[in-house]
């Protein structure tokens, strides 16, 4: 019998269930003796009370009375909110250093280098905690603050930067954003067509270009430059007006940024390099111009390297942004698997909703990807 | 007299003398001022770095204090170093006793050779050190740094810190986290479906979530899994958090080697007619492990970077160290020079990490170079 590959197989993972389920089991019979010794009542029923506490940053209202239920959603959407601004920080900064290595002017190149080698092998925590208590929190106190153009200003507070306030007859420009960028879907459709029944090529890009950024702006202008910024301006000990942005998101920011980035570069420069020069070689052969050649021949097929890794460091960097505790900005983990925790002792629930928040997102983006590159396998024959 | 056309009758003109692509000169006209643009981003970088750099090295080195032992030290404009100098002990041990430091220094040593040994190609015995560097000095390190027999003063985990419990992290969670991977990779390309998708669910719970919601599951979930009168040091159960989550991380890298192995491989061992244990750690591993040690390494450095996270469950490694020094009212102000410093550190370890595995990576590619 133990001779049989199936029979044998079978066995291994009936004794394998059963251990796990053992162990299992006993790990909940611990759990529920401790709950019992401790007078904890398991449940969700705690997300009702009410929280009592503040937080420094809510991007929807929020008082100490509401619920507990609701700091979840505050700390998450603070997440979101840095993820967000890292995300598109770290690319931009990413891309410019990863060209920049492979750039001929050796200083730049060394410059870029430098960049990637120093950022990547000091740990996160420690860049937050130097932008944090070395950098924002050395700032001079509200009076001295430094300005910039005189409509920003840093201080040990954060940054204050002036507030735009939509008047009546704003909603128009949204709208006409919305209307230009289906406008130009339509016209890029149109003009693939054309190119395909005639050969002609239109600068899409231009067109569509202008219209985006042309048809909000004339709106705008027509109906009179709807839209206020209130200046910062000193009152008393603090600013009036604008809006304070708090130092911590701040420190937060820069270091995922910055961070992430040294990591983008080295994705841009090895997906830029991974296309085989012999593709460059054949687009001059067909007398391609080099800015098409770049477009629609090099670009591509770098991107199919790129993209990948690319969503892993926006996990990476939405991982990470749970280093948020260690300097107090109010994210998930900081709010709600920090001081709700503390409250309410709900350790198992609370710990299992915050886990569960960051492995949907992991599982969903993963699942995208993998669509993604079934669609962008190399097809060989 | 007959005109030899084979031979000029006249003297050439002088050519041109060539362009200077020599020398020192030449060097920053081919690589730096070749072109108008390169000549302006040249200019800009040279700027950026004399704004930057320099004031920095002045800051760093040349304003900066180094002698003495107390905060009157501090009298230039630059960096006060002092503030690490007066604390480079507790930097290394944390608060081990005085009078057990030896002990950790045996540990430091043993360690240093071990790497040592297993880094440089040339020397042998690689499989039996490793197989030391695994079982034996983990075994060897406890029974030192615990203390508590042979006639050694016990020595609680909390006492331990600095550079000291940063190294022990990161060798445990490495020492732990390789076979676990190895265990977990192979069960993920197992054809039983239940070991297969046990590993699975494994695998992907641990790398979807941060590290820091599994330290503050291990410090606050871990305690209520266990019988009511058991101690769980609080080390150790940041230790299993960390190990487990990495052996999730070890586990994708190994199995890229696996699979990087052709069938033809397993195949030859059946042929052969060993069983899958032996086919697997006599064939398939050994050539798969040697193909991915630039990952595993890398994963090393990620690793060794994020033990700096048990700072925020209350253990004081490296950076909490230096980050409870801040707050020691005779040193405030000084942040710039702790956290410096500790980048520094950490990027020394990172760097030569990084370094190594990229020259494993150009020493396992001779073979493949077209």
């Amino acid at each position: 019998m133990w001779r049989n590959p199936a029979i044998r197989a079978l066995i291994v993972q009936a004794v394998l269930f059963l251990v796990l389920a053992v162990f299992i089991g006993y790990l909940v019979h611990n759990t529920l003796l401790n709950l019992e010794a401790r007078g904890i009542h398991t449940g969700f029923g705690f997300l009702e009370g009410r929280a009592g506490f503040s937080i420094p940053q809510t991007l929807i209202e929020y008082t100490s009375d509401s619920t507990y239920g609701r700091t979840f959603v505050i700390g998450l959407l603070n997440t979101l909110l840095v993820s967000a601004l890292g995300i598109v920080a770290a690319t931009i900064i990413g891309f410019l250093v990863g060209i920049a290595r492979l750039s001929p002017n050796w200083l730049l190149a060394r410059l870029a280098t430098i960049y990637v080698e120093t950022f990547r092998n000091i740990p996160l925590l420690v860049q937050i905690l130097f932008w944090y208590y070395a950098v924002l929190r050395a700032l001079p106190s509200p009076r001295q603050s430094l300005s910039l153009f005189d409509a920003f200003f840093f201080n040990v507070r954060g940054m204050v930067m002036p507030n735009p306030q939509p008047l009546d007859g704003f909603a128009a420009t949204p709208w006409a954003l919305l209307v230009a960028v289906v406008v130009t879907i339509l016209f890029g459709l149109f003009a693939k067509r054309r190119q395909a029944s005639t050969g002609k090529a239109l600068p899409v890009y231009w067109i569509g270009l202008t219209i985006i950024v042309g048809l909000p702006l004339i709106v705008f202008l027509a109906t009179g430059s709807p839209l206020e910024w209130t200046l910062p301006e000193m009152a008393g000990f603090n600013f009036r007006g604008g809006v304070n942005i708090l130092p911590e998101l701040l420190a937060l920011w820069l270091a995922l940024s910055i961070y992430t980035a040294a990591f983008i570069a080295e994705i841009v420069r090895s997906g830029i390099l991974s296309v085989s020069h012999g593709q460059t070689e054949a687009a001059r052969s067909l007398s391609l111009p080099e800015a098409i050649t770049l477009r629609k021949i090099v670009i591509p097929q770098a991107m199919r390297v790129i993209i990948p890794q690319m969503t892993s460091q926006y996990l990476n960097l939405i991982k990470n942004s749970s280093l948020a505790t260690a300097i107090g900005y109010p994210d998930l983990v900081a709010v709600f698997a920090g001081t709700t925790l503390n409250q309410t002792g709900q350790a198992i629930e609370i710990i299992a909703m915050t886990m569960a928040v960051y492995l949907v997102i992991s599982l969903t983006v993963s699942f995208l990807m993998n669509l993604y590159n079934a669609r962008t396998l190399l097809k060989e024959r | 007299m007959t005109t030899d056309s084979t031979f000029r009758t006249e003297m050439i003109e002088a050519r041109e003398a060539p362009d200077q692509r020599r020398g020192v000169i030449g060097w920053f006209r081919a690589n730096l001022f070749n072109g108008p643009i390169n000549s302006i981003v040249s200019i800009v970088v040279i700027y950026l770095l004399a704004r930057l750099v320099w004031p920095f090295l002045e800051w760093a080195v040349i304003d900066a204090d180094w002698i003495g032992t107390t905060r009157d030290a501090c009298t230039g404009d630059g960096a006060c170093w002092v503030f690490i100098s007066a604390r480079f002990e507790s930097i290394i041990y944390g608060f081990y006793p005085d009078a057990a430091r030896w002990r950790v220094d045996i540990v430091f040593a043993l360690l240093a050779i071990l790497v040592a040994w297993l880094a440089v190609p040339k020397l042998p015995y690689k499989k039996w050190v490793a197989l030391f560097a695994l079982v034996g000095l983990p075994i060897i390190a406890y029974f030192l740094l615990v203390g508590g027999s042979f006639g050694l003063e016990y020595v609680p985990t909390r006492a331990w810190g600095g550079l000291m419990l940063t190294l022990t992290i990161a060798v445990l969670g490495i020492v732990g986290s390789l076979p676990l991977g190895i265990i977990l990779a192979l069960g993920r390309r197992s054809k039983m479906p239940f070991v297969k998708g046990i590993c699975v669910i494994f695998i992907e719970f641990w790398r979807g979530v941060p590290l820091i919601t599994v330290l503050f599951m291990a410090s606050v979930m871990l305690p209520l899994f266990v019988p009511g009168d058991f101690d769980f040091d609080k080390l150790l159960r940041a230790l299993i958090g960390i190990m487990f989550f990495w052996s999730a991380y070890m586990a994708e890298v190994i199995r890229s080697g696996l699979q990087a192995i052709g069938k033809g491989q397993t195949e030859a061992g059946q042929a052969l007619g060993l069983n899958y244990w032996q086919r697997t750690g006599l064939i398939v591993l050994p050539q798969a492990l040697k193909l991915v040690i630039p990952g595993i390494v890398n994963t090393f450095i990620a690793l060794f970077k994020d033990t700096s996270l048990v700072l925020i469950i209350g253990l004081f490694d490296l950076l909490a160290i230096i980050r409870a020094g801040l707050t020691d009212s005779n040193w405030l102000g000084f942040s710039t020079e702790g956290y410096v410093f500790a980048a520094a550190v950490y990027w020394v370890f990172c760097f030569s990490m990084s370094r190594y595995s990229q020259y494993i990576e150009r020493r396992l590619n001779t073979g493949h170079k077209r």
